[in-house]
């Protein structure tokens, strides 16, 4: 088999090479998905572990988006992820000019995100069912920080890397610091604050599933642990891609969002 | 051309200016009591080994930077802050880049108020004064370095400054440019008159400009030598070419590459 799919991989080696780059992008994709698809089927059709293959995993995928409980999961668990997010991405990017522009503001708050930033979110979670019961509030607070955090640190890098010189150009022409604000430092750190709340909508993704493991009772993370002690493979399955899918998915929007805002980049070739 | 006359209030005046830079015995001198008056119109280069304060002192009369001693004037006002009558050209051209050719030009207009019938009127005016009239929405990605220092003296010009600071504007350019550019630069300025102080560290750039050039040494950063270019008002090839300009080049060259080491104060 493997030197059956070597001979396959040399004959695409050279009709790539030949097609080149008018083959698009998004064909060579597709064929990696195929080829880890049929990866994962050869593997478990094999028996070399003990996992579902992907006709089982399609089959409970169907059945829970028939039973209306995968849409359930998904908007539970997105509902928690963007309220999170936003709340925190709200907050940090205030916060994060504050301690750009002033010193003092930096000087004030630094340490604390510095300091916050080192505890990981997730071992937040005892102490937030401990304060905040076990309602919405402790695992859209999880979040709420995971995204806070590092969004906040995106943005305050953002703008003291503000080139002086733009700065500068802005003042010989007659700015004062109430204009340079907005019409300059602003829009100099929008791509290093687009950087952050992608990062900062990583961190609330994968801050998710461990929060809803606090007596969740919807949620793709509350699923997977509900299968678990079925041991219901397929479903933590289902339960996976779909998290890893509508991550990728908010992450598209998000750069594509970022492409638009920041098309006046130089970007390197 | 004849050397101008300082018997008016010089334009631009520097008088005993000293910049430290560090404290204690970390610090150094960048300007040791430079003393130098411009005239009105009148176009100086500023030329230097590095480290002679020619950049500090185009940024204390920008207003960009303070001084440790001495004063800054000018109209014989004193400096304090950039004001709009001085014009700065940075090396790195200094765009916004998510502006277009004919906001950026318009930046410093905005800031002053002015309509948008006005703006438009003042910056077409300039944009095609510099040749970007094809440019005028583009953005700055699109230019080449050269146009893009068009652009950026453009957008200096249009807040009409009576004297223009520029601190090696052409550096970054290749040679072919760098020569349209000093035509075009010197073209501009016979049309609107202006004030010129001008950093280089060409010393042929130095000498086809200006109607003097500053030498200045290093280690502290101080005026070294004034050298006055009689060459014809009209520059062009024929006086770059000339013998003139060869014995002036020369001159210069050698107050600039032959200094004689100082001890620091």
């Amino acid at each position: 088999m493997s030197a059956a799919s070597s001979t396959v991989a040399a004959s695409t080696g050279t009709l790539l090479s030949r097609v080149g780059p008018h083959l698009p992008g998004l064909a060579l994709n597709a064929l990696a998905f195929l080829v880890g698809l049929a990866i994962w089927w050869a593997i478990t059709a094999a028996k070399l572990v003990v996992l579902p293959g992907p006709q089982e995993v399609f089959v409970r995928a169907i059945e829970l988006a028939a039973n209306g409980q995968l849409a359930l999961d998904i908007f539970s668990s997105l509902k928690r992820v963007l309220t999170g997010f936003l709340l925190g991405a709200a907050l940090a990017i205030p916060v994060g000019f504050l301690m750009g522009w002033y010193k003092i503001a930096r000087a004030l708050i630094e340490p604390y995100v510095q300091f916050f930033r080192m505890i990981p979110p997730l071992a937040v979670i005892p102490l937030a069912i401990v304060t905040m019961g076990i309602d919405e509030a402790p695992k859209i607070f999880v979040i709420f920080l995971a995204s806070f955090l590092s969004c906040v640190v995106a943005t305050y890098q953002g703008v003291i890397s503000v080139d002086r010189t733009l700065i500068n150009a802005a003042r010989v022409l007659g700015a004062s610091d109430r204009v340079i604000f907005p019409r300059v430092v602003i829009p100099a750190s929008t791509p290093f604050i687009l950087v952050g709340v992608r990062i900062g909508l990583g961190s609330a993704w994968a801050t998710v599933v461990a929060a809803e493991l606090i007596a969740a009772q919807s949620g793709l993370g509350f699923r997977m642990q509900q299968a678990q002690l079925y041991y219901d493979l397929p479903t933590i399955f289902v339960s996976l891609i779909t998290i890893g899918v509508l991550g990728l998915l908010m992450d598209r929007l998000l750069q594509a969002t970022e492409r638009r805002l920041t098309s006046w980049q130089e970007r390197a070739q | 051309m004849s050397q101008p006359k300082l018997s008016f209030q010089p334009k631009l005046s520097f008088q005993n200016v000293s910049r430290r830079f560090g404290e204690g015995d970390k610090s150094f001198l960048a300007l040791d009591r430079l003393n130098l008056d411009i005239a009105d119109g009148e176009f100086v280069t500023v030329v230097g080994p590095s480290g002679c304060g020619k950049s500090t002192a185009m940024n204390i009369a920008a207003g960009l930077m303070d001084v440790s001693d001495g004063k800054v004037l000018v109209d014989g006002r004193p400096v304090s802050g950039p004001g709009p009558e001085r014009g700065v050209i940075f090396q790195q051209y200094a765009l916004f880049p998510w502006l277009t050719v004919r906001q950026n030009v318009e930046f410093g207009l905005r800031i002053k108020g002015l309509p948008a019938s006005e703006r438009r009127r003042i910056s077409d005016h300039f944009i095609g004064l510099v040749g970007l009239r094809d440019f005028a929405d583009a953005l700055p990605k699109t230019l080449s370095g050269g146009m893009k220092q068009r652009c950026a003296i453009a957008r200096a010009y249009a807040v009409d400054p009576t004297m223009l600071l520029m601190d090696e504007p052409f550096g970054a350019l290749d040679a072919l440019t760098r020569v349209h550019m000093q035509d075009q630069l010197l073209d501009t300025w016979s049309r609107e008159r202006r004030t010129v102080f001008f950093i280089t560290h060409d010393v042929d750039e130095a000498v086809y400009l200006a109607n003097r050039v500053i030498v200045m040494a290093a280690r502290p950063g101080r005026l070294h030598k004034i050298i006055p270019v009689n060459l014809p008002a009209e520059r062009n090839e024929d006086v770059r070419l000339s013998k003139e300009f060869t014995e002036i080049r020369n001159q210069v060259w050698h107050s600039v590459y032959h200094q004689k080491p100082q001890v620091e104060a």
